[in-house]
């Protein structure tokens, strides 16, 4: 039955109902062999019911999932080759780390040997062989999510499947183990489904990302795809900083629509599917592809009131007010303070996007 | 420095904790302390001897004593066993069942025995073993004892359950461990401390019963209880009070015992 | 919270939903067998004749519960009155339970408050020091309390010889030896769950009060004791109803004069003189008392937590 070309995971109009609830509005996405994909979205949007789904922790209400081409809804956990790194890492408190990397072997009746040895082996992988014979709660945060990475990768499973197993790491933890995460996706050549909250975690690791709200998927794309070119309103505003303008749609032609802001400004940018003339929508522009300049520059440059600076570390956010009560945030790099700081609060300055900057959005 | 104003503290509460342990453990110490007396009297005392722990052993009333003991333990144990599997099976369902229509029933006659006033308890088994035409002895007391042990040892054990998050089990079955697999090697021995601590306070709560005993017991059948009431009817004896401190010693041993493991935390 | 599954009414923990059915099996033919059924049956048995050497003759009669409640007579052949002897008992009972209750919270609840104020990590270890006199042997409690109020006991040697009474006072077979005796059977299970109450307290709510100018005694009636009031109810079922029952406080320090509703229902079932549909009856009446009183405290409380 396995189809070597089949996606790795495939769920088909997946429905999840709790009584009333509906936690996921039907689904569907395909999720390829050695992909790194990332479920992203707020909490209670559905995508840790969708992971564990697909592990087998939930059933599914209507729908199906496809591992490798074979259904896997009638599988209980035990029986799918799917492991999870839960979010808490769950690892077994009575255990010895070995004993914890080991269970999964062992479960699928290998012998204590070879357990242990692929044990043995695992550990080297993630750097804790000398932590073997100790109990989980001896560890750190970060050996702890290694153990149950390695434990989760110990059988060889086909997908892994990972719950925000990031997020009860420090800061600077969490970035080396973002890189860690993904070059063991890479060596291993296993599929990672990742699910988190977090969209820079999202944005560094994935392949694709599917983001999620309100039990539904908002958007599926690379990470470029869905930063650069946001589909809609949610994942405009889920994603990065970005200015929301309300505009009035004037004219298309030639793939391009002049926009109209109202206080007498107008901006161009390509037309999507489903806005056409007359449309009432808004324009989404990340704050550091519009740029400050004291002279307009070309037809476009949009003139306001310097409001104020707001420094951020490696970047300054300037605040603009334009006519009309249209406010801007226009983001500069700290090193190029001489642009932006050159104007004082109060300051008179032109505003101008990049070209193909704006992404017009399907509310 | 003036004392800062606690809000929190009333004054006399204090005197008043201290009062309350004085009369909880007042009338105990002075058991134990007249245990050593070596007066027959129980009014003199005369100076410390052991010859009241010698006299529950040998003398006239050490058989009455001993085969009581014997079985007060037996009982105890057995009861304490049985009631600890039933309630370590019933809290798996109770608490890993997911919701179904008999879950708060099911709960509530397990809490049962807890509700019922002993007495009414006593009477009604009693009634039924009478009614079924069942011979009174050692059997129906253990039987008694089964039933009334069971919420003793349900509530540590499910209340332990309650602080195991079930990610544990999933993970066990996420690497491939059957249901049996997952229950035997994760969530068992996770919950052994509740396990150990419910089959403790069975035990005990089965040493202690005397009225449902006394119910169902057969004639000439003892437990300890129904032995020391018999004797205190004809007056409280040093003897008694040797016994007493010893079960006392018991109690309070098993007790810590069980309090001790309840505490320790396998999950860190 | 993470994701769908913990939110919008997910189920519990349901890892073992296919076995519940089995799991369960035990507990329910243990508890039908030995408490519902028995249960079942002495409730047959007070609707039947008595038999005079104990047990009883399967005829279906009401005489037990009339007998319970109405006079007839030596030869009962006078018009019924009403018979006040075994409700005055259950009355005494009542009575003798609420004192003990009240004793129970007066000294309950400041120890309660006393330990959940203290620093997190001494608290286990006073409500150990607490609950640790309750895993004694009933019995003995009973009987150690006996021994020290007795006329020439440990107290009154004690009182005398520090020369605060002159003789010593008569405490065994009063009611207040009751009272004791019930207070030092039960006195946990009114700490505990006010010691729980008041552990959840937010102490913000009393500060509040203070800057709004209350003292300390006024947030303690207006504050603090509205807000533990579930935990003091709770305590005082909790300690009334195994009172209203016991046998062994009242049967060995009240005496003949202060029989209680135990002592008259273990009468019945002792010996010769023993009345079964009689015993079966009075402890049907003091079940359903139980249970009326259990049932009002379960609705007050889910209606406390609504």
């Amino acid at each position: 039955m396995s189809d070597e070309r089949a996606a790795a995971i495939d769920v088909r109009d997946a429905v999840k109902r709790y009584g009333d609830f509906t936690a996921l509005k039907r689904i569907s996405l395909s999720i390829a062999d050695n992909e790194f994909f990332t479920l992203l979205g707020p909490s209670g949007c559905g995508k840790t019911t969708l992971l564990r789904m697909i592990a087998g922790f939930e059933d599914v209400t209507e729908g199906a999932i496809f591992l490798f081409g074979d259904e896997i809804e009638t599988l209980p956990p035990h029986k799918r080759p799917v492991n999870t790194v839960f979010q808490n890492y769950a690892l077994f408190p009575h255990m010895t780390v070995q004993e914890n990397v080991g269970f999964g072997l062992e479960m699928l009746g290998r012998s204590r040997a070879e357990a242990r040895a692929r044990a043995g082996e695992m550990l080297e992988m993630v750097q804790l062989s000398q932590f073997a014979a100790r109990k989980p709660a001896q560890l750190s945060g970060g050996q702890q999510q290694r153990v149950a990475l390695a434990r989760a990768l110990a059988p060889q499973p086909k997908v892994l499947l990972l719950d925000e197993p990031l997020s009860a790491l420090d800061l600077k933890l969490r970035k080396a183990m973002q890189l860690e995460l993904k070059h063991l996706q890479r060596d291993t050549g296993i599929t990672f489904i990742f699910v988190t909250h977090d969209q820079e975690e999202a944005l560094t690791m994935s392949d694709r990302i599917a983001v999620m709200s309100a039990g539904e998927v908002q958007q599926l794309g690379t990470a470029r795809d869905i930063y650069e070119r946001p589909r809609n309103m949610f994942v405009a505003d889920f994603i990065g900083e970005t200015n929301l303008l309300e505009v009035h749609v004037d004219r298309i032609a030639e793939g391009r629509a002049l926009c109209h802001l109202g206080g007498g400004h107008a901006l161009s940018c390509d037309a999507v599917d489903g806005v056409g003339v007359g449309a009432r929508v808004h324009l989404s522009v990340r704050p550091e592809r519009l740029a400050l300049s004291a002279a307009a520059q070309g037809d476009e440059s949009l003139a306001g009131t310097v409001r104020e600076h707001v420094f951020v570390g490696t970047d300054i956010t300037t605040l603009v007010d334009l006519a009309g009560g249209i406010s801007l945030r226009v983001r500069s790099a700290n090193s190029a303070r001489a642009s932006a700081q050159m104007f004082e609060p109060g300051a008179a300055v032109h505003v101008t996007m990049e070209q193909g900057a704006g992404r017009l959005l399907v509310d | 420095m003036a004392k800062r104003y606690d809000l929190r503290v009333y004054p006399g509460f204090r005197a008043v904790t201290f009062l309350c342990l004085f009369v909880l453990y007042a009338p105990l110490v002075v058991v134990m302390v007249y245990s050593f007396n070596a007066s027959p009297s129980i009014t003199n005392w005369e100076g410390l001897s052991l010859r009241w722990y010698a006299d529950v052993f040998t003398g006239p009333e050490s058989a009455k004593f001993k085969a009581a003991a014997r079985n007060s333990f037996v009982i105890a144990l057995v009861a304490a066993s049985v009631a600890t599997a039933i309630a370590t099976l019933s809290a798996t369902a109770i608490l890993r069942g997911g919701r179904f229509r008999l879950r708060l029933v099911s709960f509530g006659l397990i809490s049962l025995p807890l509700m019922v006033p002993e007495i009414v308890t006593a009477v009604a088994t009693l009634i039924f073993f009478n009614a079924i035409g069942f011979d009174r002895g050692l059997l129906t007391i253990l039987l008694a004892h089964i039933a009334f042990c069971i919420p003793f040892a349900y509530l540590p054990i499910a209340a332990r359950m309650q602080g195991i998050e079930d990610t544990y089990e999933q993970a066990a079955m996420d690497l491939y461990a059957t249901r049996r697999q997952a229950f035997v090697r994760v969530l068992l021995p996770l919950m052994m401390p509740g396990i150990v601590s419910g089959f403790l306070l069975a035990f005990i709560v089965s040493l202690d019963d005397f009225i449902i005993t006394n119910f169902v017991k057969g004639a000439g059948v003892e437990t300890l209880p129904t032995a020391i009431f018999g004797s205190v009817k004809q007056g409280i004896r040093p003897n008694i009070m040797a016994i007493s401190t010893m079960l006392l010693a018991v109690s309070v041993v098993m007790v810590t015992l069980s309090w001790l493991i309840s505490r320790r935390d396998t999950t860190r | 919270m993470a994701g769908g599954a913990a939110s919008g009414g997910g189920p519990r923990a349901d890892t073992y939903a296919a076995d519940r059915t089995w799991l369960l099996l035990p507990a329910w033919v243990t508890l039908s067998i030995l408490v519902l059924a028995p249960v079942a049956m002495m409730l047959v048995y007070s609707f039947l004749t008595k038999e005079f050497r104990g047990g009883v003759i399967w005829e279906f009669s009401l005489a037990a519960y009339d007998q319970f409640f109405f006079d007839r007579g030596l030869f009962g052949d006078e018009p019924p009155r009403i018979e006040w002897t075994y409700i005055l008992i259950f009355w005494r009972s009542i009575w003798q339970a609420g004192a003990a209750t009240l004793l129970s919270l007066l000294i309950g609840l400041p120890t309660a408050y006393y330990i959940a104020t203290r620093p997190a990590r001494q608290r286990a270890v006073w409500l150990f020091l607490i609950t640790i006199p309750y895993w004694v042997n009933l019995l003995i409690r009973t009987v150690s309390m006996k021994f020290l109020l007795r006329d020439q006991g440990p107290l009154n040697d004690a009182l005398l010889g520090l020369g605060v009474i002159d003789a010593p006072l008569s405490i065994v077979n009063t009611n207040l030896a009751v009272q004791l005796g019930l207070f030092y059977s039960y006195l946990p299970f009114m700490v505990l769950p006010i010691y729980a109450a008041v552990e959840r307290y937010n102490f913000a709510l009393s500060e509040a009060a203070a800057d709004l100018y209350a003292t300390r005694w006024v947030i303690l009636r207006r504050i603090l004791l509205p807000n533990v009031r579930p935990g003091i109810i709770a305590g005082c079922v909790l300690v009334f109803v195994p009172s209203l029952g016991s046998f062994l406080a009242p049967d060995l320090l009240g005496g003949a004069r202060n029989f209680m509703i135990g002592s008259l229902i273990e009468e019945q079932f002792k010996g010769n003189a023993g009345n079964w549909p009689f015993g079966a009856a009075a402890s049907m009446i003091l079940l359903t008392l139980v249970l009326i009183l259990l049932l009002a405290f379960a609705r007050a409380q889910s209606r406390e937590s609504r």
